[in-house]
């Protein structure tokens, strides 16, 4: 059984979050593992590993709320040093339209692509958006069998490229 | 000969400038074949730097010719006391390093550079190389002086995006 949970905060963004929220956490005694912060649309998005003795919550709760972040908490299954080298790196741009996530990640799941990191924007403007995404993944077959298989997706710009790691 | 220890972080020494070779002796050729035994023991290396095994000195090993999908390389390469004297082009590629164990970053490096170094026997050597093997060379070279790839990792976000010609997408009326 893992010691650790999956700390969700998200909230409107200001300065100071990251700062009062692993505060709280350092002085309970609380560890962090691997995490993500990221600003999405204004608002500040938190998911991190978190281990310590009892409960979370009562840790934290007084910071949401003085910041007003929703907070959610998970036991989870998972450790660190879990790490998967992605292999294959995807990027896809394409005036903003429904959809476009949607097709490309089902040919990527067909093809038993495992996505490790996916991110996301609209650039352009609001008249022209333009959607920009980047997924890097694993994936145990030849790059031109992907390729081909995204080729097809219309009015979208599909790159697919090797990630080869150097290791010096 | 012997497999010798690799440093790894948070080991101060791999943040010490090392000292130029000035004696090209049978001493630093015999630490020169022991550090490729080094390189070679562990996970698929493609270079390895001399302070990586805590020998301060210029030396840095970078062989590329082993690569999953072949890149234009110039095969076994020792260099010693390297310097860069020309680069050109940028681009993002992902790192890890023999000395950071279960942590990969990406990296903006040059896309080509020219070098000059000298060989075990202190002979001159120049090259220019490009992609993957100039990535290696920069890598090993920074170690060099005291740097490591995650003083150099930039955020995924930063990435730069890749100009090509859209074919499919982004038809203006125009």
């Amino acid at each position: 059984m893992s010691d650790w949970k999956m700390l969700t905060l998200v909230g409107a963004d200001r300065p100071g979050i990251v700062g009062r929220v692993t505060n709280a956490l350092y002085r309970a005694g609380w560890n962090l593992g691997e995490t993500s912060m990221i600003r999405l649309g204004g608002n500040f998005t938190i998911m991190m590993m978190v281990t310590g003795e009892g409960a979370v919550e009562p840790v934290l709760q007084p910071v949401a709320d003085a910041l007003g972040l929703h907070m959610h908490v998970d036991d989870i299954a998972g450790s660190l040093h879990q790490h998967v080298v992605p292999n294959i790196q995807v990027r896809v741009v394409g005036a903003d339209r429904a959809g476009i996530v949607a097709q490309v990640t089902a040919v990527l799941a067909e093809h038993g692509f495992n996505i490790l990191e996916l991110e996301s924007d609209v650039a352009g403007s609001s008249e022209r958006p333009v959607y920009i995404m980047h997924i890097q993944g694993y994936a145990d077959l030849p790059l031109e069998t992907l390729e081909a298989a995204l080729d097809n997706l219309g009015d979208i710009d599909v790159h697919v490229s090797p990630i080869e790691t150097l290791i010096g | 000969m012997a497999v010798l220890e690799i440093l790894k972080i948070p080991d101060e020494r791999l943040k010490q400038v090392s000292e130029p070779v000035e004696q090209f002796d049978d001493e630093l050729r015999a630490f020169i074949d022991e550090l490729e035994q080094t390189r070679r023991d562990g996970p698929a290396a493609v270079g390895i730097a001399a302070p990586q095994v805590g020998r301060l000195l210029r030396v840095v090993i970078v062989d590329v010719s082993n690569t999953r999908k072949p890149v234009p390389n110039h095969g076994y390469m020792i260099l010693v006391n390297p310097e860069i004297t020309h680069w050109d082009g940028f681009e993002m590629g992902r790192e890890g390093c023999l000395s950071v164990p279960d942590y990969t970053g990406n990296v903006i490096r040059a896309t080509h550079i020219r070098i000059r170094a000298q060989d075990p026997w202190g002979k001159p050597l120049e090259y220019e190389m490009e992609g993957y093997e100039a990535r290696a060379v920069q890598h090993e070279l920074d170690h060099l002086d005291g740097l490591l790839f995650i003083d150099r990792v930039v955020s995924r976000r930063t990435d730069l995006f890749q100009r090509k010609v859209y074919q499919k997408g982004g038809k203006s009326r125009k």
